[in-house]
């Protein structure tokens, strides 16, 4: 059934406890997103190292359950990862959510993947892809510091 | 009221959602439409088409005929004085712009004054607020009571010596609370100030007569009134509409077009520019007589006894909270759920034919006053029953063991 696999136990459970719900002290890159339809707001809080790897992610915000289980995932997901590495988890997650069956970054281990796929049962409610998928893109705005809110009207 | 008889006549009840019968209850939103209109909009195409008000052939005339019919019906629907009275618009949204836009262009000015009330939809808020930007006016903002009402009391304090224009919805389509709009026209007018009413949930539901009320704009949305999408109705006094300036230039609102210079035509032509919504006005004209067939006043108090109803199975139930206790309640539950965020009870309801709304519904100064980022709202209409609010609170239920609650 659809709403099972939309609302599996670890979409409830990230949801209801949210990893890294919380500011990163020192953060040198942030963005906020916005999706007007619904009033959900995320702000993604990131500090990278020298070698521009990711020493610690976190996020304010409220939302329904996919929008905050997605958001804790992700920062689970990135956490000691490099920009260009996280980018490329990005554009696969994505990627996932609109038209493909499955991940196929190499960045992610196989039991990443595993948790990260629990986020496809969305793709049958077209109208709450953008609760999935806020989160990610106000990471990317983050890392590319384009100072904009992230609107999920203005996006794909 | 025979409800059953009345479901039978909207033929979307004949179809399943997600294998489950159709519990709708998104009409404050939008309604569904009864056979009667759809065929009318069916008929009047393949039989009777032609545009209105212009050519005199046969058709012409014969449209033009109806499309004047659905005013006086109109008219008569709300009790209002004269035909020329009824406005068609795009949509409410459109009427009231039309009012902003046209009023504030010839009566206001920097420092003005317009007070409008937390409850208010953005459709009666961002056309007010263009005149802020463009004026200069100030808006102020009557505060809602504990149970989510206005108070006339609330209105009163804010009104000065600058104040300019009072718009005020009808009925709140999230707490409900029914606005007394005759005592606040009365006030308003006493100091010489019109009021422009938001009457999108208002007119569907309940008994106007305009004369009674005495405001001075009256702005109605169609398609929650079992009517078209695309159609809206201002109700102005003659007063306004002839002396205001003309919203829209375009064909059909014209007296003579010179090259140096423009007059415009009587009403209700100048204010109806270009090709208007002939269809729909037609089909209007059903939706109309469909209300009066069950009787306004009827649909009134059965909506009313449903209300109650609804509210008492819901406090009932732990874990939800409804928005706002007004003593005067119009059919809409708003509610929230412990620890579930509206979109996902919205999703979870839809599964087994539950319609409602989960969000905002166009009013972000009232939720963020009730520090509130999205509700749950269960809103009804002549074809719901005591089963459907039974069914919402067996899916909310649902919600609740999904969620472990």
């Amino acid at each position: 059934m659809d709403l099972k696999e939309l609302y599996q136990e670890i979409i409830l459970d990230h949801g209801k406890n949210p990893r890294n719900l919380r500011k990163t002290e020192n953060f040198n890159k942030d963005a906020k997103g916005y999706n007007p339809l619904c009033g959900d707001k995320v702000h993604v809080y990131l500090k990278l190292d020298e070698d521009k790897k990711v020493q610690d992610i976190s996020f304010e915000g409220q939302g329904c359950a996919i929008s905050m289980a997605s958001a804790s995932i992700m920062t689970d997901l990135v956490r000691g990862k490099e920009e260009k590495e996280v980018k490329e988890i990005i554009k696969d997650f994505l990627e996932m959510i609109r038209e493909k069956d499955q991940l196929n970054t190499k960045i992610l281990k196989e039991n990443e993947k595993t948790k990260l796929m629990c986020l496809s049962g969305v793709k049958k409610y077209p109208m709450r892809v953008k609760c999935a998928t806020l989160s990610w893109h106000t990471l990317t705005s983050a890392i590319d510091n384009t100072q904009e809110e992230i609107n999920s009207e203005r996006i794909d | 009221m025979n409800i059953e008889n009345i479901k039978k006549q909207f033929p979307i009840f004949n179809n399943k959602v997600h294998n489950n019968d159709l519990v709708y209850l998104d009409s404050a939103n939008s309604s569904q439409k009864p056979q009667v209109v759809v065929d009318r909009i069916y008929d009047f195409y393949s039989k009777e088409f032609s545009n209105v008000g212009r050519s005199v052939h046969y058709l012409a005339v014969a449209a033009t005929n109806l499309y004047e019919e659905t005013r006086s019906l109109m008219q008569k629907f709300i009790n209002a004085k004269d035909p020329h009275e009824i406005v068609f618009t795009k949509g409410a949204t459109e009427a009231i712009n039309l009012v902003a836009n046209t009023f504030g262009q010839k009566f206001l000015k920097e420092g003005d004054e317009i007070i409008l009330t937390e409850l208010e939809h953005h459709s009666n808020y961002v056309p007010w607020h263009y005149l802020r930007r463009s004026k200069g006016v100030q808006i102020k903002f009557a505060e809602i009571n504990q149970e989510g009402e206005i108070s006339l009391e609330s209105i009163e304090k804010l009104i000065s010596s600058k104040t300019k224009m009072i718009a005020i919805t009808h009925l709140s389509n999230v707490t409900g609370a029914i606005l007394p709009i005759k005592e606040i026209t009365q006030l308003a007018h006493s100091k010489n100030i019109p009021v422009l009413v938001d009457g999108c949930q208002g007119a569907p539901h309940l008994k106007l007569d305009m004369q009674d009320i005495g405001c001075d704009f009256y702005a109605i949305s169609c398609h929650k009134m079992y009517g078209p999408t695309g159609l809206g109705i201002l109700y102005a006094k003659k007063k306004w509409l002839e002396s205001l300036p003309p919203y829209q230039g375009g064909g059909g609102m014209i007296s003579e077009v010179k090259k140096d210079g423009i007059t415009f035509g009587d009403l209700p032509n100048k204010y109806e520019a270009g090709t208007m919504a002939t269809a729909q006005v037609i089909a209007f004209a059903e939706s109309i007589k469909f209300l009066n067939q069950i009787g306004i006043k009827n649909i009134e108090k059965y909506e009313s006894e449903l209300t109650k109803y609804g509210e008492e199975v819901l406090r009932k139930n732990n874990s939800v909270k409804l928005v706002g206790n007004p003593k005067n309640k119009g059919s809409v539950l708003s509610f929230t759920l412990d620890g579930i965020h509206a979109h996902d009870i919205a999703t979870i309801l839809d599964e087994d034919g539950v319609a409602i709304r989960a969000g905002h519904h166009c009013c972000q100064i009232l939720h963020d006053k009730l520090g509130l980022s999205a509700t749950a709202r269960a809103s009804l209409g002549v074809y719901n029953t005591k089963s459907d609010i039974d069914k919402l609170n067996e899916s909310i239920n649902k919600c609740k063991k999904i969620f472990n609650k």
